[in-house]
């Protein structure tokens, strides 16, 4: 659909909405029931004097691999949605940090079988409980603080005995 | 063109990356998959970083190297990693060990950096701060679980700390560069983070009842491109693809 389809974009505003809504049905390549704007990675939709979009988007972790593919989806999303003219921009800073998962993010890596992020990023320190996303209990243990991938620990319940990922605190 | 700048990034950067490729070595060969999957997951981070540094670099060199190029068609004196970092695996304690020492390093590092005039380099360093946390977590986890572990893993870790602590004096000793780039306010003063790093290790030595080896002053210096013989061989394998066929894609 183009921009303009039904609906003139008529502030600032409005066309940086339009905008995230197309960000918002691209799907994180290594966790797709989350979009990237869900994990927060998104950092700012703005247009410069010549009407070029520039999109800022940061890394969750320096590594990540994911990475690469997010740009490439990102820039077919918006090509497709008749956005040609596209920057995209690599912020580091402020470094991102799973405060940034919004709470629909949370919603959905819960549904999916992924413990979210259980504790503020500054404490990430010291581990606290987190709760097994498929019974609730809260009797679980740390197998490994690494998984299948960077942003994710590996963890077993005691009540119901499944294994299970945890969104890392970062 | 800044020279000390780009030559000490790629200090950072080669350490990350070299230390990054020997972690990768373990990818199907830890003693656990848990462990396996760690090791890789910290190698991803280090070459993520290393990414981070020498794109950096490249731009500081302004030569159009990109951090491929810097990675893959750069020879052994060129590269300008700490000796430690390019020590060999040998066994699982022994990469502990290695690891623990770097980690405790990078915490320091990365730390003062966040306070570098360089905006650039400070962004970056907050975010490897975040991962060396963790890194740190690990590892020294590990490091006391093998030294107060069985007599045989405390033999082995012990061996190891005696063996690779005689290139910890390369940590901490500044040369022209380091100098330079603290008197700018770039980088932190090497001698003022010692002491952090040694209350850190000390601690931990302790958990883990191992005993702090003596001091030695090796002479061999990485971060002068000066290299043990280890390196060589680890970036035959590495470069072997882009050397063998220049410019390769995946």
């Amino acid at each position: 659909m183009s921009p303009a389809a039904g609906y003139v974009a008529d502030s600032a505003d409005a066309r940086e909405r339009e905008v995230m809504r197309v960000l918002a049905d691209v799907a994180d390549p290594e966790i797709p029931v989350l979009s990237i704007v869900d994990l927060g990675i998104v950092r700012h939709v703005k247009w410069d004097e010549h009407g070029r979009l520039h999109v800022g988007l940061t890394p969750t972790y320096s590594g990540c691999p994911a990475t690469e593919v997010i740009r490439e989806s990102v820039r077919r999303a918006l090509n497709e949605a008749g956005y040609t003219d596209v920057v995209l921009e690599e912020v580091l800073s402020p470094a991102w940090s799973t405060d940034w998962i919004t709470p629909e993010g949370r919603r959905k890596l819960q549904a999916f079988g992924i413990a979210p992020p259980h504790a503020p990023a500054n404490d990430a320190r010291s581990p606290k409980v987190v709760a097994c996303p498929r019974c609730g209990s809260r009797d679980t243990q740390q197998i490994s603080e690494f998984g299948s991938t960077p942003c994710k620990a590996h963890y077993r319940c005691r009540s119901c005995l499944e294994p299970f990922d945890s969104f890392k605190c970062l | 063109m800044n020279e000390p700048l780009l030559r000490y990034l790629l200090r950072l950067g080669d350490t990350s990356l070299v230390l990054g490729q020997r972690l990768g070595e373990w990818i199907g060969h830890a003693p656990a998959l848990e462990e396996d999957l760690a090791l890789a997951n910290l190698s991803l981070d280090f070459i993520g970083q290393a990414r981070l540094l020498l794109t950096y670099a490249g731009e500081v060199e302004g030569r159009g190297r990109d951090e491929d190029a810097l990675a893959f068609l750069r020879d052994p004196q060129e590269f300008f990693n700490l000796t430690l970092a390019e020590q060999p695996n040998r066994d699982f304690g022994y990469t502990i060990v290695r690891q623990w020492l770097i980690d405790a390093w990078q915490l320091e590092v990365y730390e003062g950096l966040l306070r570098s005039s360089d905006r650039r380099l400070a962004d970056i360093a907050a975010k490897a701060l975040k991962e060396t946390r963790y890194h740190y977590r690990f590892s020294s986890g590990w490091l006391v679980r093998l030294g107060d572990g069985t007599e045989e893993s405390h033999r082995r870790v012990s061996r190891a700390l005696d063996d690779l602590w005689r290139f910890t004096h390369e940590l901490f000793t500044p040369d022209e560069v380091d100098e330079q780039l603290a008197d700018a306010g770039i980088a932190p003063r090497l001698q003022e983070l010692e002491p952090r790093w040694s209350a850190r290790i000390d601690e931990t030595l302790r958990e883990a009842t191992l005993e702090r080896p003596q001091s030695v002053h090796y002479p061999w210096h990485g971060k002068r491109g000066q290299h043990t013989e280890y390196l060589g061989h680890m970036l035959a394998e590495m470069q072997y693809l882009q050397r063998a066929y220049p410019g390769a894609k995946w």
